[in-house]
């Protein structure tokens, strides 16, 4: 449904092979919360992996069925599907820098509390 | 709002609006229940880890689509539906065919710590959704949910999962699901995260307790909104026919009392009980130090048991059965032909190969298979090695009852511990029985005998008296025991030579008397033959007075006749008179 691709910008700084990420949302319903994460996780996006990314928004009361397929329980999640391995992220996003440490865009702080 | 807490005491007749109920199916548990665990509302099975909890749910969800037409979810959070269904494959349940049937949903809900972060605020709709969905699409009436709890040690933020669960038991009582949520047992509360503050309805415990090695499971209802139920703890077993529980209170002492006699099997036996033995149906102990004698009492009724045609099963805890056979013909019963006709049933085994109930439940299973008239427990006191006095009597108790109310005569034996009167503590199993017979070793002279005597039987004459319990080779025998001098009882080869002492002294008496009627004879014959000489001389004498008195009389008449001649001859006129008074 919502899906907003954004692949562009194709030269990057680096000379990295280009690595596409594939983002998705899931969200039940257009709640508060959902459309929170949502707004955080395009901002995170458009400054960590800009042109190249690629966000899936899921909204699980129309496909109740992903809930299962795909191992849903919080709400919202962001599931990084690409690049490998799956990545799973649960709440608002609204804490950036763990949202990147769990997007593995930052390295995990050493001895954090 | 009345205030009638006295009536709720004795809580007896009083018809209540009765709370719909969802039957479990479970064996015991409905009993337990009053009819099942409350529909539509959630109920919290807790418990530590193995005690059987995702068993029991399983079965409610299971017996709920098959008997009772209520299709269930099973959402598992530990095990994975593959798991689940090899599982209970090996408890008889076929899940998979269930779930293509549409009666069953297994779903797997995989939480992993390290997959998750947590970003902000959050809510579990996800997992609202999937049950919800998963609910729809099979028309689920029941749930399991197994164990919730896992998600405290997937999410982090408690407050979230606290609030979401009191959510969720909401929304599943608003959907009118009969649910079950499971929950680890904790340190100091029910559940290790305080889940029965948020189920209110039902709470059962299950608990699984190793005492002296054995594990015994146990369950217990510990609270029931608007319900009564059993309160006490009861034990259960799983076997690959699933959950039983077997409540005591299911049992009664309604069972109908048999005026039919039984023979023991020892006609002697039999006639210090009116000369008619057991009651059909009562309970028999024969209890004793080891090597009384015991087993044989048994074999012997067991051997009656089979030429009256009876069924009989043998429930053996010390010796195999080919070894009770062989011992038991050493004294002249051949067991063998009943088992080979199919009349009777040997289950030997070790007591310690599993905990009570399993042994109770074996023992029902057996009994309801087989239909025999007459059991015998070998020994019962084994069972002491897996239960404590309490459990054991409880199990006792049951059994007991159950003979009773399918009319099957039961002899347990039971070994005592020496001498001592242990008598009256047999596994405090002294009221239950109704005919008690005690076997006893008395030593004396150097050697052991064995002793019996009826300590107790309800409702018939019995005799008091202590007899002589021999075992030979062509069969039992009871003999009459003698007291000795100073009150000791005298058996084996002391009665032997008592008995010989007896018959000597006897035949001593016997001659004494003898003599003595001799003696009597002789005195008798001397009597008789002085009254002989006494009369012979009698006789003489009365010879001899008669002959004098004859010649008296001569001498007197010729007197007279001198008299009269001489006074004729001096011519005297007395001659007249003198004629007249002579011939009067």
């Amino acid at each position: 449904m919502k899906t907003k691709p954004k692949a562009n910008s194709a030269k990057e700084t680096d000379a990295k092979p280009v690595v596409h990420w594939k983002l998705r949302l899931y969200v039940a319903g257009q709640t508060p919360k959902s459309l929170v994460a949502f707004a955080n996780l395009k901002r995170i996006c458009e400054d960590h992996l800009k042109g190249r990314y690629t966000i899936e928004v899921i909204d699980l009361v129309e496909t109740p069925r992903l809930a299962k397929d795909d191992q849903i329980l919080a709400i919202p999640t962001l599931v990084r599907r690409l690049p490998e391995p799956v990545r799973k992220i649960i709440g608002d996003l609204s804490n950036t820098e763990r949202v990147l440490v769990g997007l593995d865009l930052i390295p995990a702080p050493r001895t954090s509390a | 709002m009345k205030h009638n807490k006295p009536k709720n005491v004795n809580r007896k007749p009083r018809p209540r609006p009765s709370l719909p109920k969802a039957p479990t199916g479970i064996q015991g548990l409905d009993e337990l229940t009053g009819g099942g665990l409350p529909q539509g509302r959630p109920t919290l099975l807790c418990g530590s880890s193995g005690c059987g909890k995702t068993l029991l749910a399983m079965e409610f969800l299971v017996r709920g689509a098959v008997d009772f037409g209520e299709p269930g979810l099973f959402m598992a959070f530990e095990e994975t539906t593959g798991e689940l269904a090899r599982n209970f494959a090996s408890l008889g349940h076929n899940l998979k065919a269930l779930v293509a049937q549409k009666k069953l949903a297994l779903e797997f809900v995989h939480i992993e710590r390290s997959e998750l972060a947590e970003t902000g605020g959050y809510d579990l709709e996800g997992l609202f959704i999937r049950l919800g969905h998963a609910i729809d699409s099979i028309g689920a009436k029941r749930v399991v949910i197994d164990t919730v709890e896992t998600l405290f040690s997937g999410l982090s933020n408690t407050a979230i999962l606290r609030a979401e669960l009191r959510r969720l038991f909401r929304w599943l009582k608003k959907k009118g699901i009969t649910a079950i949520i499971t929950g680890e047992r904790g340190e100091t509360s029910l559940t290790r995260y305080g889940l029965e503050e948020y189920v209110a309805d039902c709470v059962i415990l299950l608990d699984h307790r190793v005492e002296g090695q054995m594990a015994t499971r146990r369950l217990r209802i510990v609270k029931y909104r608007g319900s009564t139920h059993g309160t006490s703890e009861y034990p259960f077993l799983i076997d690959e026919g699933g959950i039983s529980i077997l409540p005591i209170t299911s049992m009664g002492l309604n069972h109908a009392a048999s005026t039919e006699r039984v023979s023991s099997g020892i006609p002697r036996l039999d006639a210090m009980m009116g000369s008619r033995g057991y009651y059909r149906g009562s309970s028999v102990l024969a209890s004793g130090s080891a090597g009384t004698g015991k087993t044989s009492l048994a074999a012997y009724f067991v051997q009656g048991a089979i030429a009256r045609g009876e069924r009989c099963l043998w429930f053996a805890f010390e010796e195999s059965s080919s070894q009770i056979i062989r011992n038991m013909r050493s004294i002249g019963i051949d067991l063998e032909p009943g088992v080979r006709r199919g009349t009777l049933l040997f289950h030997a085994e070790r007591p310690t190969t599993c905990g009570l109930e399993m042994h109770l439940v074996t023992i029902h299973k057996l009994v309801n298979q087989f239909r025999p008239r007459v059991v015998v427990i070998d020994p019962i006191t084994n069972f002491a090695m897996i239960g404590n006095e309490v459990e054991v009597k409880a199990m006792l108790t049951r059994l007991i009852d159950f003979f009773k109310m399918q009319q099957i005569t039961a002899l347990f034996t039971s070994i005592t511990a020496g001498e001592t009167l242990t008598e009256y503590a047999d596994l405090g199993m002294a009221s239950l029985m109704d005919t008690w017979l005690m076997l006893r070793d008395v030593i004396n002279g150097a050697e052991r005998n064995r002793v019996l005597h009826i300590l107790k039987s309800r409702g018939m004459a019995h005799s008091n008296q202590v007899r002589e319990f021999l075992l030979t080779d062509h069969g039992a025998e009871l003999r009459d025991v003698y007291a000795g001098p100073s009150g000791v009882l005298l058996t084996g080869s002391a009665r032997a030579a008592l008995e010989a002492q007896e018959k000597a002294q006897a035949l001593v008496r016997k001659q004494e008397i003898e003599g003595k009627n001799r003696e009597l004879d002789r005195k008798q014959q001397a009597m008789e033959a002085h009254i002989a000489v006494l009369r012979a001389e009698f006789e003489i004498e009365q010879v001899e007075a008669t002959k004098t008195i004859g010649q008296d009389q001569t001498r007197a008449g010729v007197l007279v006749g001198d008299r009269v001649q001489m006074a004729r001859l001096r011519q005297s006129d007395a001659g007249t008179t003198g004629k007249t008074r002579r011939h009067k």
